[in-house]
């Protein structure tokens, strides 16, 4: 069985060989091919013609983590969705309805994330 | 199972009306133009009561494939985290809108994990014990860190939440060990599978260890107790008073459940464990108090000890040990109730006080405060005839019935140095000098109605203990036939 | 020979690239790391026949929790170098306890013996004829009704605990109130008016 499986995945395989092949391909020639001479203005990194100052990281908002962590959890009831899709037809109304109710829970902290704005930017 | 089965819904009646409940009210809560704490909050409150009937006169049998079981033994203890819930939850109320910490999120939360609570209790396979620590370990974390300005308390939170998440991580790993070992999570086939020839495989030791150390986080029994003082003395007073009561006894009955049921039969491999963990909590509940100053660390160090004494009832592996753990979780729950509730009065001149010197002179200012926090500190220490005593004596008795004669003169020993420092405390209260003497007086009736209640149990139990004694029979008779 | 080839690639760089992310002196370099860790792991659940878990993977973890990773420590302002600073010290006992570890794990693995009834016991054996997504689908949510709808509750707290934790309302901020606007009436707001040549609008 798993061989069968598996040979389901050879373009897969095909595709991810190429595209290692390419991006060495591509970087090996660069390295070959084109003519290198760094020195150290030139290696350092261009910010308007005065030097650097600071690291780039700066504390920033936590709004943004908000967004991405709700955006996980409903990433995660997806996930829960795609085996609930498939077999939909063999788990009948009991099966719906489990999802219904699943899907209610989720609901009822969705409207509570509306109603506190946590989905408004301000 | 493809089918809906009714009868599942009937057995599990309690869990789902209070989830069903607890959404509704997080609905109301926000749906309402204004955010009304309190009415949340007192709502919340008659949620559990409403829990509470349905458990007492619930169906006893399993649901939704065994993974659920409802007895006699989870019906006493959900009453009692049900009961600690609805405590902690009058206690807090006031305090909250004191402290500009009321949010409608705090009872709701509470609700949760009082949810996760009754599904630890009532786990009967691996998925839904994990299932139900969850449920009950995040709104914890949260609760934790729920003042969220202040750097005490999201750091205890922060702490919580990660040592929490390495137990849980421990839970998974000696879960999936056990699971690979029995091939089954359910907790009646494991017990069948391990009984007689578990002992000899290291694979399932280890796996049955790995789950006692995550079980024992949650207790926060030594050697897995460093989160306690540090989380105890950071997140907020009502938080902590919470932690203290409903999470405990949840856990001890999950640890109790575990290890009475599937691994019965490696009672050998666990006895070990248990005595030793039951005595390094003992010795360092009780010596590692004595220099504390600040009074929710002492108690965060107190309860680690009195999970040491409930260990040694567990630690007999007999339905008489059975019974004093029940017993003495129940005397315990009573006591934290109305210890909390005296440092939720500690209040001077407007603000929050937490040392232990602050008590001072209160037998003079406040006699009747005074009187009721000795009563609770005597019961704590276990000196006849307050209820802390016989939670002392049934479980010692219990283990010496069994042979454990080291582990009960461990206890009894720890249990005087112990009673060192609960004393110490009406020693201030009433012969040190105070700066200013006495608290700001309470309006808070819930507060005031807790106390009271919790005094008058401890002080009154020698004359009626028939209640309890005989549920718990029943109630440890349930796991060990 | 070609499974086992394959099989000892991936876990080859699944090793590495997990060394790497607690190693790597740069926390970018660590994150996708993890990633490819992820995609490694994810490749070795499809060769046990794991399928769903496999994308599951893909989807959750590379798609969004690492994502989120590379989002706090690109845009964090943590010192990763006064972070470091213990590791000298802390490295023997920690060494220490690792090793134990997997002292224990390899005794573990050297004595594994599964019980004789792993096999018929076993929760729910894979049925056969139909695809992985499938299977789960038939018995997540019927037969595991009770850990799926938990699962969901498990959701929702975490929901609630994320906002309650970080959901700050600024007050400086002036805020579109849609059924403030709909509700507005033409007639209470605009006044038309005659206006006569040569002479002024009172307002």
């Amino acid at each position: 069985m798993a061989t069968e499986l598996l040979t389901q995945y050879l373009p897969i395989v095909v595709f991810l060989g190429l595209a290692v092949g390419m991006a060495v391909l591509m970087i090996a020639a660069s390295y070959l091919v084109g003519k290198q001479n760094p020195y150290g203005e030139k290696d350092s990194a261009y910010e308007c013609g005065f030097p650097p100052f600071g690291d780039a990281r700066a504390k920033f908002d936590v709004r943004f983590y908000l967004v991405s962590i709700l955006f996980i959890i409903f990433d995660l009831e997806i996930a829960f969705l795609f085996p609930w899709a498939v077999s939909l037809g063999k788990i009948g109304v009991f099966g719906f309805w489990s999802m219904v109710t699943f899907l209610g829970v989720l609901t009822v902290g969705f409207i509570y994330e509306w109603r506190k704005g946590a989905l408004d930017w301000e | 199972m493809t089918a809906f089965d009714f009868h599942d819904m009937i057995v599990a009646l309690p869990e789902v009306k209070l989830a069903a409940m607890s959404l509704a009210l997080l609905l109301l809560a926000v749906v309402s133009k204004k955010e009304n704490y309190r009415l949340v909050a007192w709502l919340a409150v008659a949620v559990l009561a409403v829990t509470g009937a349905l458990v007492a006169c619930g169906t006893h049998g399993t649901a939704f494939g065994d993974m659920f079981v409802s007895d006699a033994f989870s019906t006493y203890m959900k009453l009692v985290v049900v009961t600690g819930s609805a405590a902690s939850l009058i206690m807090a109320t006031r305090y909250l809108e004191h402290e500009k910490a009321s949010r409608i999120e705090y009872p709701v939360l509470i609700l949760f994990a009082t949810l996760g609570m009754m599904l630890m209790i009532s786990a009967n396979s691996l998925i839904s014990l994990y299932m139900g620590l969850e449920l009950q370990s995040l709104p914890l974390y949260v609760l934790a860190a729920i003042r969220r300005d202040s750097v005490r308390s999201t750091e205890a939170g922060l702490k919580y939440f990660v040592l929490g998440a390495l137990s849980s991580g421990l839970f998974l790993y000696g879960a999936s060990l056990v699971y690979g070992f029995t091939g089954s999570v359910d907790f009646t086939q494991m017990a069948g599978i391990l009984q007689g020839h578990a002992s000899t495989l290291p694979g399932i030791v280890t796996g049955m260890v790995l789950v006692l150390a995550a079980l024992a986080f949650k207790i926060s029994a030594v050697p897995f107790h460093m989160w306690a003082p540090d989380v105890y003395e950071g997140a907020p007073t009502p938080v902590t008073a919470f932690f203290a009561i409903a999470p405990k006894v949840a856990a001890i009955a999950l640890l109790t459940r575990v290890l009475t049921g599937p691994f019965w039969g490696m009672m050998q491999e666990w006895q070990q464990v248990i005595v030793v963990i039951s005595m390094a909590s003992m010795l360092l509940g009780g010596v590692a108090a004595v220099a504390q100053t600040n009074i929710k660390r002492l108690l965060a160090y107190s309860s680690i000890g009195h999970m040491g004494y409930a260990l040694v009832g567990l630690a007999a592996a007999s339905a008489a040990g059975v019974q004093a753990v029940i017993v003495y979780m129940t005397i315990y729950a009573v006591m934290s109730a109305g210890a909390f509730a005296v440092v939720l009065m500690m209040k001077k001149d407007g603000r929050m006080v937490e040392d232990i010197s602050d008590l001072a002179g209160l037998g003079k200012a406040q006699p009747l405060l005074a009187f009721a926090m000795s009563v609770l500190m005597f019961s704590m220490a276990g000196i006849p005839p307050l209820a802390g005593f016989f939670g002392k004596l049934f479980v010692f008795q219990a283990a010496v019935a069994e042979g454990l004669y080291t582990l009960a003169l461990v206890g009894v020993l720890t249990s005087v140095v112990a009673a060192f420092y609960y004393i110490r405390i009406v020693k201030v209260m009433y012969f040190d000098e105070p700066k200013k003497a006495g608290f700001d007086a309470t309006e808070d009736r819930g507060l005031k109605f807790v106390l009271a209640l919790s005094t008058f149990a401890v002080m009154f139990f020698i004359v009626m203990p028939a209640p309890v004694l005989a549920s718990a029979h029943a109630a440890a008779l349930a796991l060990i036939p | 020979m070609i499974e086992a080839i394959f099989f000892y690639l991936f876990s080859a760089i699944l090793v590495l690239s997990a060394l790497m992310v607690i190693t790597a002196k740069n926390p970018v370099h660590a994150v996708l790391f993890l990633i490819l860790a992820f995609f490694n792991a994810a490749a070795l659940f499809v060769m046990l026949g794991a399928e769903f878990i496999a994308m599951t993977l893909v989807i959750v973890y590379v798609g969004a929790v690492a994502v989120l990773f590379l989002f706090v420590v690109m845009m964090l302002d943590i010192n990763f170098a006064a972070l470091r600073k213990g590791m000298k010290k802390h490295l023997p006992v920690g060494g220490a306890v690792g090793l134990l570890l997997l002292g224990e794990l390899l005794w573990i693995y050297k004595s594994w013996t599964p019980s004789m009834f792993a096999e018929q016991s076993a929760a729910s054996p894979m049925p056969e004829g139909v695809t992985n997504t499938h299977a789960l689908g038939q018995v997540l949510y019927t037969q595991y009704l009770y850990p799926f709808e938990t699962a969901g509750l498990i959701l929702l707290v975490a929901m609630i605990g994320a906002i309650t934790l970080t959901l700050r309302r600024r007050g400086d901020v002036r805020r579109q109130n849609v059924s403030d606007q709909v509700a507005r009436n033409p007639k209470d707001v605009i006044k038309v008016v005659k206006v006569a040549s040569g002479a002024g609008v009172e307002l």
